[in-house]
C-alpha cells in the first residue's frame, strides 16, 4: 500500500494526492509496486492485463450485492446462488447453440454468446423478483433473520443445482472469436480478458449513468440517503426495492456467465467459491457503493495475479490479506457509500 | 428478534417445564445410551449428539443470547480437532498429548477470536458475518493444502490413549473375560463414550452457569439494545469479545472431544462448511436464545442425518414407479427439504421449538 506510509508526511503532499484521485490511485501503487517486483514487462503486462480482467468479472458479481445493501440495507447471503445459477443457464444454452458456436460465422457466433448471456441475465431478473418477493420481503429490517433466512435460501438453491445439473464438471464451450489472444510485441494478451475487461466497463458506465445521471439513480440515491423521505414524497420506494434486486440478481447472473466462459470448467462449488471473494470485495470497496466495488474488484483482481506470480504460496491468503490491511486503514471500506 | 421470556424466570409455564423435562429426558438417554441401543451405530449418534450439543449450546450463546452471528464456528472446532490430532500423532497416545493439544487449540481460538473480535466486532453484524465466513473458508484451505501439517484433504488418523481402545478390558471376570452388564461390554468403546459424555456435561453446564450470571443477563440487554447497554456503562466491545472467545474455547474443547472420540480428523469431520449450516441449522430448529434449544435441536437433527436419510432412500426405492417421486425423495436430496423447512421454521416459528413450545401456557 503505497499510501499508509505518507500518510505521516507532509500535507501539501497529502492534499496533492488527494487532488489526484485519492484512494483511487491505489491500483496504480500496486501496479508500479508490482513493476518494480517483477522486473520483466511482458510478464507484468500479461498479469495486469488478467488481474484487470479478473477485476471486471468480480466487479458484476459484485456490484449487485453492494447495490442491494446499499439501498434496501439487506445483505444478501443468497446471491452466490445467482452467480452459479447464472454459470450453468449460460452453459447449457451454450451447449445447446452448439451447432452455431461452431459455424464458421462470426453473427452466429457472437448470437450464441449474446443468448447465452441474455438467457443468464432473464433467469436473474426472474430470480430476483422471486427472491425479493417471496423471501427477503418479509424479513426487512431485521438483519439477523435476514442473514439466516438467506442463508437457507443458498442452501436450497444449491441443492437445486446439483439436482438440475448434477455433480460433476460441465465444460463450457466458448465460440472461436473470443479463443485464442492478440500479440503486442512479445506480449500474448487473451481475447477473452479484453472482453471480459469491456464488458465489465460497459456495465460500470450504465451504472454509473443510471445512478448519477437518470431520474431513476436520482430516486436510488435518494432512498439510500432517507428512505422514509422519499416515501413520503410520493414515490413508490417498495417497487423500486423490487427493480433493484432484479438488476443487482441478473449482474450476478451476466458475472457468473462471464466467469463460466473464463474458467471454461464449471462445478455446483463455483458460487460458494465466488462469494468468498466477492464479500472480500464488497468489504474492501465500501458496503452500498458502485465506485468503491469497482475499485475493491480491480484491487482484488490485480493483486490476487500479482500475489500468485510472486509467492505462489501467499496466494491463497492474498485476499484475506489485502482485505486485514484495508480494514486497518479503513475500517469502513475505502470508498463508502455514506460516511 | 422477538424472544421467549426466560425459561428461568419464576413463572413457570407448562411449556418451559415439557422443554426442561424433555432435556432431562434426553440427558438421560444419553446417559444409559450405550446399554438402550446396543449397536455401533446407536453408539455412534449418541456420541455425535452429545458432541453437537455443546458445539450448538456455545454457538447459541453467541447468536442467541448475544446476537453475534458468525460463520467461523467450525474453524474454532477444527482448532481443537487438529490441535489434539497432530499432538496425538506426533507425541503418541497418551493424555500428555491430549493436554497439549487441547490447550494449543484454545490458546489459537482465543488468539484468532480476539483478532477477529476486536478488529471487527465494532462495526455492524452484518460485516462480521461477512469477515468470519471469510476467515473460516481461509482457514478450510490452509487446512487442505498444507498436507505435510493437517494431513491434506485425507486427514489424519492417530491412535487414542490405550483406555479408549475397544480391545481394552475394563472390568475382567475370573476367567480374564471382559464382564458384560446387561449384555453390555465393559471394554474402552463404553470408556470413551463415558468420557465424551461426562465431558460434554461438564462443558453444559459450564455455558448454563455463564448465561445465568449476571453476564449472561448483560449479554442479553447488548442484544435487545446496544445503546442502551453501552449507556449504563457496560464495554458492548468487551462483553462481544469475550463471549466471542468463551464460546470460541467451548467450540476447540468440544472438538477435541470430538478428535479423541473418533480417532480420526479431516476437512469433512472438523473444518467443512456443511458442519457450519448444520449448526446453524440445529440452533434455529431447537430455538435461540435458550440452551434448551440446542439440546433438542441437535438432538433432532442428529438423528435425522443418521435415519431419515435411509428412510428417504427406502422411500424412493419403494416408490420407483410413481413418477418424480423418487427423485424428489433420493436421500441426496434431504438438505434441500431441509433447507426448506429451515426457512419456513425461521418466517413462522423464530423461537424454534424450545421457544415455541415454552411460550405455550403463557397465555392461559
Amino acid at each position: 500500500m503505497g499510501q499508509t506510509q505518507q500518510e505521516g508526511a507532509l500535507e501539501p503532499l497529502k492534499s496533492t494526492l488527494q487532488r489526484l484521485g485519492g484512494v483511487n490511485l491505489l491500483p496504480f501503487a500496486v501496479a508500479v509496486i508490482a513493476f518494480v517486483l517483477i522486473g520483466a514487462p511482458s510478464s507484468w503486462v500479461t498479469l495486469t492485463v488478467a488481474g484487470l480482467a479478473m477485476g471486471m468479472m468480480l466487479f458484476l458479481m459484485a456490484s449487485g450485492l453492494s447495490l442491494i445493501f446499499g439501498l434496501m440495507d439487506v445483505l444478501n447471503f443468497g446471491h452466490s446462488a445467482f452467480i452459479s445459477f447464472g454459470a450453468f443457464v449460460a452453459a447449457s444454452v451454450l451447449a445447446w447453440l452448439g451447432g452455431w458456436l461452431g459455424a464458421d460465422s462470426l453473427v452466429l457466433n457472437a448470437l450464441a454468446v449474446f443468448c447465452a448471456f441474455a438467457a443468464a441475465i432473464l433467469f436473474g431478473l426472474a430470480g430476483g423478483w422471486f427472491f425479493e418477493v417471496v423471501i427477503i420481503k418479509p424479513v426487512y429490517r431485521d438483519h439477523l433473520r435476514q442473514i439466516l433466512i438467506t442463508m437457507g435460501a443458498l442452501i436450497v438453491a444449491e441443492q437445486m443445482i446439483l439436482a438440475l445439473w448434477g455433480g460433476s464438471p460441465m465444460t463450457v464451450p466458448r465460440p472461436a472469436f473470443l479463443t485464442g489472444s492478440i500479440l503486442l510485441g512479445d506480449v500474448a494478451i487473451e481475447v477473452y480478458r479484453i472482453f471480459a475487461f469491456l464488458l465489465g466497463l460497459a456495465v460500470y458506465l450504465a451504472l454509473y449513468w443510471l445512478l448519477n445521471r437518470s431520474r431513476l439513480g436520482l430516486l436510488i440515491r435518494a432512498g439510500v440517503e432517507d428512505r422514509e423521505m422519499v416515501e413520503a414524497l410520493g414515490f413508490r420506494i417498495d417497487r423500486l426495492f423490487v427493480g433493484v434486486f432484479m438488476l443487482g440478481s441478473a449482474l450476478a447472473a451476466l458475472g457468473g456467465a462471464m466467469w463460466a466462459g473464463y474458467e471454461t470448467l464449471i462445478t455446483p462449488a463455483l458460487g460458494g467459491q465466488m462469494m468468498i471473494v466477492v464479500f472480500i470485495v464488497v468489504i474492501i470497496g465500501g458496503l452500498g457503493s458502485v465506485e468503491g466495488t469497482l475499485l475493491g474488484a480491480i484491487m482484488v483482481g490485480l493483486v490476487a495475479n500479482y500475489v500468485g506470480f510472486l509467492a505462489p504460496k501467499l496466494a491463497l491468503a492474498s485476499n484475506m490479506l489485502l482485505m486485514m490491511a484495508i480494514l486497518m486503514w479503513r475500517p469502513n471500506g475505502l470508498r463508502p457509500a455514506v460516511t | 428478534m422477538t424472544h421467549a421470556p426466560s425459561l428461568a424466570s419464576p413463572k413457570q409455564t407448562w411449556g418451559a417445564l415439557t422443554v426442561k423435562l424433555l432435556v432431562l429426558l434426553v440427558a438421560a438417554l444419553l446417559l444409559f445410551a450405550p446399554f438402550l441401543f446396543q449397536d455401533t451405530r446407536s453408539i455412534e449418534v449418541a456420541a455425535r449428539i452429545c458432541v453437537f450439543i455443546v458445539l450448538v449450546a456455545s454457538y447459541d450463546v453467541l447468536i442467541g443470547y448475544t446476537g453475534i452471528v458468525s460463520f467461523a464456528h467450525t474453524m474454532f472446532f477444527g482448532f481443537g480437532a487438529y490441535g489434539a490430532a497432530i499432538a496425538l500423532r506426533t507425541m503418541g497416545p497418551g493424555w500428555d498429548a491430549i493436554a497439549l493439544g487441547a490447550s494449543v487449540g484454545c490458546v489459537i481460538s482465543i488468539v484468532v477470536a480476539a483478532a477477529i473480535g476486536l478488529l471487527s466486532l465494532r462495526v455492524k453484524a452484518i460485516f462480521f458475518a461477512m469477515i468470519t465466513l471469510a476467515a473460516a473458508s481461509v482457514v478450510m484451505v490452509l487446512a487442505s493444502q498444507l498436507s505435510q501439517i493437517t494431513g491434506g484433504e485425507d486427514g489424519i488418523t492417530y491412535k487414542t490413549p490405550a483406555v479408549f481402545k475397544t480391545a481394552y478390558k475394563l472390568l475382567v471376570d475370573d476367567h480374564g473375560k471382559v464382564v458384560r452388564w446387561f449384555g453390555v461390554k465393559i471394554n474402552g468403546k463404553l470408556a470413551a463414550y463415558y468420557f465424551v459424555y461426562a465431558s460434554c456435561f461438564a462443558l453444559f453446564l459450564v455455558m448454563l452457569r455463564l448465561v445465568g450470571s449476571p453476564i449472561g443477563t448483560v449479554l442479553k440487554a447488548i442484544r435487545e439494545n446496544e445503546a442502551r447497554a453501552e449507556a449504563i456503562g457496560y464495554r458492548v466491545v468487551a462483553y462481544r469479545t469475550f463471549v466471542f472467545c468463551f464460546s470460541a474455547v467451548v467450540a476447540s474443547l468440544a472438538g477435541t472431544i470430538y478428535a479423541i472420540w473418533l480417532k480420526y480428523t479431516g476437512p469433512k469431520t472438523a473444518l467443512s462448511f456443511t458442519i457450519m449450516i448444520d449448526i446453524l441449522l440445529m440452533v434455529v430448529i431447537g430455538g435461540m436464545g435458550t440452551m434448551w434449544g440446542a439440546v433438542i435441536g441437535a438432538v433432532l437433527l442428529v438423528l435425522a442425518q443418521y435415519y431419515l436419510r435411509d428412510l428417504m432412500g427406502s422411500a424412493a426405492e419403494a416408490l420407483v414407479n410413481v413418477p418424480l417421486a423418487p427423485q424428489v425423495l433420493a436421500p441426496d436430496r434431504w438438505l434441500f427439504w431441509l433447507g426448506i423447512i429451515f426457512i419456513l421454521l425461521v418466517y413462522n416459528f423464530p423461537k424454534g421449538i424450545a421457544g415455541t413450545l415454552a411460550d405455550k401456557g403463557a397465555s392461559r
